[in-house]
């Protein structure tokens, strides 16, 4: 199978204000279709420079990044990317601002307005489709990043801490929903957090960043069977997972 | 409810204002030379109605033509400014320069270059009025958020469509901002022209009232200008309530106000 995304020895610096800042140094990684895969590391381990060298925001200073098997001359559009902040656009309503990404695709309002419609009540945003974005707690403004992600019709979908300012509770029901619709629609996520609970409990395969400059420091195979339950993190694999990478984020357990 | 909120408040206080003026023209002895009266002023109007109806007209027109054509130079220039630095570094001294030519100087220039009638009239609230949507519309276009343009990016938005999508509508709450400033501005800006320039208008008519020491109607001319002005105002304030409904709705503004934060 070709992976969906494939980095071949990436290198990442930043040239500002004077520094230098080394933010991804040799990284290579793959991510196979339909797999849930977790990246976590430290803040400043290069999380998010990550995500922006895959979706064409930034190019590799070395290194080569493949999409689905290919070197495409532009990455952009070929992935569907939830920034690390929602930016909703304040004057589109929740159902406007989900199908932003068909309008820059250039499909009639008509038809991704219905498209999206139909998505509204699996993605927990029933009722609010004439809401501005101003008047959504937390927890909605993510649903609805989510769903504006999902529209972007990509297969492989770059989520950046989606659930990072959610309370503990949000985050757990946003978990279980966000691996049902996955297992539902058999798209590939890829999706970074800083919680290491998190990343055991969604992944078939957790990335572990090392910070500055990030590099892989480990990749983790998590053997929970599927569909995953809360009642999981009892389990010893739950808990030796979460100790191995504990410690290589060098944290003493 | 919105009625009694938003407009009652300004009339009673209009209303308070107006009766506290009738009675000090009446009981101060100071004159109606001095201080007509608010009777006198409204009789003033309704004598000489045919002259202020036509002055209002002249002067409309100007106006209008005047922040039509500011309108088109202000935004024109804010887009130019907005794609090319260089141009922002080296227009924007000048513009602000622009504003502190002396109105009182310039506008006898502009009659003798342009003559009498509208022009030197339209130049001179073309000379006020761009300036604010110039500058608003600038910083309106600078403030779209960077991210938000890199995410249409990161789906693949050309340029142009970045635009429609991200840079015209973040810009538009500070545009009509300017452009509030501008219409507010335009008028009065408008009356200056006619006055300095003796061109027909509200401010020939004041100037003539002035000069026949009717100050009554220098009065009644000084309210229909601020009348003008205002209704321009709500036009624009109307214009701005429908185009932007998200920045108005202010359902949070108004629970605010309700608990009190305010
Ligand atoms: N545009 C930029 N210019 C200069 N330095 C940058 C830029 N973007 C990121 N960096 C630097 O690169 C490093 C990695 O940043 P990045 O945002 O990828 O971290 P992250 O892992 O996503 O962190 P967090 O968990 O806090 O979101 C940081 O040291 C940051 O300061
Ligand atoms: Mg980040």
């Amino acid at each position: 199978m070709t992976p969906r995304i494939e980095l071949r020895h990436v290198s990442k610096t930043f040239v500002g204000s004077g520094r230098m800042v080394p933010a991804l140094d040799d990284v290579s990684l793959k991510v196979m279709p339909g797999e849930f895969v977790t990246v976590i590391g430290a803040s400043g381990s290069g999380k998010s420079t990550l995500f922006n060298l895959c979706v064409g925001l930034l190019d590799p200073d070395q290194g080569s990044i493949l999409i689905d098997g290919e070197e495409p001359k532009s990455r952009l559009g070929k992935l569907g990317y939830m920034p690390q902040h929602d930016l909703l656009l304040p004057w589109r309503n929740v159902l406007d601002n989900v199908i932003l990404p068909r309008d820059v695709q250039g499909v009639a309002r008509s038809e991704s307005r219905a498209e999206a419609l139909e998505m509204f009540e699996r993605f927990g945003l029933a009722g609010f489709e004439r809401d501005y974005p101003s008047a959504l707690s937390g927890g909605m403004r993510q649903r609805a990043a989510l769903l504006r992600t999902w529209l972007t019709g990509c297969d492989t979908l770059l989520l950046d801490e989606p659930f990072g300012a959610l309370d503990a509770l949000t985050r757990k029901e946003l978990q279980d929903w966000l691996l049902s619709v996955w297992q539902e629609f058999g798209r590939t996520v890829v999706f970074i957090t800083h919680d290491v609970d998190e990343a055991v409990y969604l992944a078939d395969r957790v990335i572990v960043l090392g910070s500055r400059p990030g590099r892989v420091v480990r990749e983790l195979a998590v053997e929970l069977p599927r569909p995953r339950r809360q009642g999981m993190v009892a389990d010893p694999v739950f808990g030796s997972c979460v100790r191995e990478l504990l410690g290589d984020l060098g944290v003493d357990t | 409810m919105k009625w009694r909120r938003d407009v009652a408040p300004p009339l009673v206080l209009v209303a308070v204002l107006v009766l506290g003026w009738f009675f000090v023209a009446r009981w101060s002895g100071l004159g109606s030379f001095v201080l007509p009266s608010p009777g006198g002023v409204l009789r003033a109007a309704w004598e000489t109605r045919g002259l202020l109806l036509e002055a209002i007209g002249t002067t409309m027109l100007a106006t209008v033509i005047g922040l039509a054509l500011a309108l088109a130079a202000g935004v024109g220039l804010a887009a130019v400014v907005d794609f090319w630095p260089l141009a922002r570094r080296a227009l924007y001294p000048l513009l602000v320069v622009s504003q502190t030519i002396q109105i009182l100087a310039i506008a006898p220039i502009l009659v003798i270059w342009f003559g009498f009638g509208l022009a030197p009239t339209v130049s001179i609230v073309v000379l006020f009025c761009f300036f604010p949507l110039t500058i608003s519309t600038a910083d309106g276009l600078a403030s779209s958020d960077p991210e938000s343009i890199a995410l249409l990016r990161a789906m693949g938005a050309r340029r142009t469509q970045v635009w429609r999508m991200v840079r015209v509508p973040s810009a538009l709450p500070s545009f009509f901002t300017g452009l509030r400033m501008a219409v507010t501005y335009s008028v009065v800006a408008a009356t200056i022209g006619e006055w300095v320039g003796g061109s027909p208008g509200l401010g020939l008519y004041l100037l003539r009232s002035k000069n026949s020491l009717a100050t009554d109607q220098v009065f009644a001319a000084m309210f229909v200008t601020s009348l003008l002005s205002v209704a321009l105002f709500l036009l624009v304030r109307g214009i701005e309530r429908v185009v932007l409904p998200w920045y108005h709705s202010s359902q949070r503004q108004e629970q605010w106000e309700g608990q009190g934060i305010y």
